[in-house]
């Protein structure tokens, strides 16, 4: 009789001449040792090729769901390459517990939904930004048709939320505002005044800075912040009430979501937006003054300089450009929160195409409002 | 059962658990023994939900001991913890599984973290445990795919995958139709009674505790105390508590008048 013997951890395998290969498992086949075990047997399986697999359980300690799979494993293998198969003097219980597994096999996993192709992908892609378009649209006639019965009827406003709202959204963004704002005025009067001093044009960073802040940047930074801070609140307030079913509620009750939630938001939205954008202007000038003070400038000839700067016709479009920068980060977020779909991770997903969205709007709106100042010249 | 001359394989000591200052728990003492099914009842409010959380070792309890093997869950820091914490398995009420794993994944996890079995074996065993609660067709799914009951049965797949001696189970057939509830009670039986784990379940659905439970304790939402120990069946017919009885035949609360019971706080 021959026999090579191969021992790694619990398991030992055996070459018998009449026998074929023999695995015998001495010590507990679980989570600990089976990992070891299963490379050693399907390793050496592989490499025997045996007409007849003998697993010898005569000293097998303890046997849970791993040791079990590496059982099966062995048996499935085998008879896939129609070798023969015996497990010798397995104690009952485990013979049970591999019993309990045969009984609950063939229901082979259905194959997970292939991914689709580059040209379904970008054909999908193309209808749900169509379907995107027209929930826009749809949303924006439904807001003016709230907003306009809003303006009808003002006892139906829901008051309450709006001024609480208006309270988180606006009340409770001025210190960040106001740290940003200073920042950007302190950062672009210095990084400004050195090229600009070496034409002695050092003055005139009060009329950037005023310019700039008041018209341009304060209303930017402003709706930003917004988008971030209150864009991304409603789409995940929204979003998680939709998830719970509190807009299918409201919708059985005969209430339109819009007119519940929508407005409320968008009018506290609107209010604060152009209260925060002078906030940040305001900040910014005195980050502008800063700078100055420190270049040598007193401080009445920085104010002078920002007075003849900057025209009211400036301060009105800066007022007017936040004042949509407003409605459209409000509605976008509400709009995101409407669209969530469900699972754990859609309000997420909403929350993030809420402040995406909000950003990319910004920046549009932003576009048309200069075309639109360059040709009435303001 | 046999189960007088057993250790048993949870022994809940002393355990009051507060929160904010109301007590949540009054000093609840109780054993569990391997291979039993263990029914914690009780009407809403009563703390169920509560005892099972400070059983998995989420919450601490102010005062007692909960021991798992012999080895304090309350205490119990560090490696010991963890190696506690592989000996239980919990499903939680709406199955907990990750939504952006498939349920084979879900499964995989528990055996990608703690063994170092290669990666065929690692999907070989949680297809396994899927096959297990007949959802082997169903591996490559999210759990988004799938209804309520399938849900409930991964999460069980998920909590068996490292082959824990105990299961805890939160209001396994909360929500979920009567067959389905059925043939997961069945599935429950059948782990039991074949893999001889122990079962921990809190539940107030009455057919569902007339077919798995060995045994059950029914805890009291105005003393926070157990008020009833034993056999479904013997507690339905032979409580001597009116409340235990009400529980057991559906009957409202209003019907057990204030002197019959037992609580000395009464009915508020």
């Amino acid at each position: 009789m021959r026999s090579a013997a191969t021992a790694q951890g619990v398991l030992h395998a055996h070459h018998h001449s009449e026998d074929g290969l023999v695995f015998s498992i001495i010590g507990p086949l679980d989570s600990n040792t089976t990992g070891q075990a299963w490379r050693t047997a399907l390793h050496i399986q592989q490499q025997a090729n045996p007409r007849r697999l003998i697993v010898d359980a005569a000293r097998l300690t303890y046997c849970d769901g791993a040791g079990a799979a590496l059982l099966r494993e062995l048996c499935r293998r085998q008879s896939r390459r129609h070798g023969t198969y015996e497990i010798r003097s397995l104690d009952p219980a485990y013979q049970a517990l591999l019993d309990l597994y045969e009984r609950s096999e063939g229901q082979n996993p259905e194959p997970a939904t292939p991914a689709a192709s580059p040209v379904e992908q970008i054909g999908r892609a193309t209808v749900m930004l169509g379907n995107d378009i027209v929930d826009l649209i749809a949303f924006v006639g439904e807001l003016c048709a709230a907003l306009g019965r809003a303006v009808r009827h003002p006892g139906l406003v829901r008051w309450r939320d709006a001024l609480l709202t208006a309270e988180l959204a606006g009340v409770n963004a001025l210190p960040i505002v106001a740290l940003l704002g200073f920042l950007l005025g302190l950062i672009m009067a210095f990084q400004s005044a050195i090229p600009m001093r070496q034409f002695g044009a050092d003055l005139y960073v009060a009329n950037l800075i005023g310019l700039s802040m008041l018209r341009e940047l304060g209303p930017l930074l402003t709706a930003i912040i917004l988008a971030g801070r209150s864009g991304s609140s409603f789409a995940a307030e929204l979003g998680t009430m939709k998830v719970t079913e509190e807009l299918d509620a409201l919708t059985t009750m005969g209430v339109e979501p819009v007119g519940f939630l929508v407005v409320p938001r968008v009018i506290a939205a609107v209010a604060m937006t152009p209260l925060l954008a002078v906030w940040a202007g305001v900040f910014g000038l005195i980050g502008g003054a800063v700078v100055m003070l420190s270049l040598g400038f007193p401080l009445v000839t920085y104010m002078i300089q920002v007075q003849s700067a900057v025209t009211v016709g400036d301060m009105i479009g800066g007022l007017g450009k936040s004042f949509v920068f407003g409605i459209v980060v409000a509605a976008i977020g509400c709009l995101r929160g409407l669209q969530t779909k469900n699972g754990a991770s859609a309000v997420g997903e909403s929350t993030t195409r809420a402040v995406v969205s909000g950003l990319v709007l910004i920046t549009i709106v932003d576009g048309v409002f200069a075309v639109i100042f360059y040709y009435l010249g303001i | 059962m046999e189960q007088s001359d057993r250790t048993p394989i949870i022994q809940v000591t002393h355990v009051t658990a507060a929160y904010n200052g109301t007590v949540l728990l009054d000093d609840l003492s109780f054993d569990i023994y391997p291979g039993e099914v263990f029914v914690i009842l009780g009407r809403s409010g009563s703390g169920k939900s509560t005892l099972l959380k400070q059983m998995i070792g989420l919450h601490r309890p102010v005062r007692g001991s909960i021991l798992i093997e012999g080895e304090d869950i309350v205490t119990a820091e560090g490696q010991e913890r963890l190696e506690l914490l592989i000996k239980i398995g919990v499903m939680y009420q709406e199955g907990a599984l990750f939504g952006s794993m498939n349920l084979l994944e879900n499964v995989r996890l528990p055996l990608e973290e703690y063994t170092d079995l290669p990666d065929d074996a690692i999907d070989t065993i949680a297809l396994m445990k899927l096959q297990l609660v007949e959802l082997g067709s169903a591996a490559y799914k999210l759990p988004d795919e799938i209804s309520g009951g399938m849900r409930k049965r991964a999460a069980i797949a998920r909590a068996m995958a490292l082959d824990p001696r105990v299961l805890f189970l939160d209001e396994p057939s909360a929500g979920l139709d009567p067959i389905t509830s059925a043939e997961l009670d069945q599935l429950i039986v059948s782990l039991a009674r074949n893999l001889r784990i122990t079962f921990v379940i809190v539940t107030h659905e009455l057919p569902s505790i007339e077919t798995i439970a060995d045994r059950v304790i029914m805890l009291d939402d105005h003393t926070k105390k157990i008020i009833a120990q034993g056999k479904p069946n013997a507690l339905r017919d032979h409580s001597d508590n009116p409340c235990v009885r009400a529980f057991f035949n559906r009957e409202a609360a209003a019907t057990v008048s204030e002197a019959e019971r037992q609580s000395p706080h009464g009915a508020s």
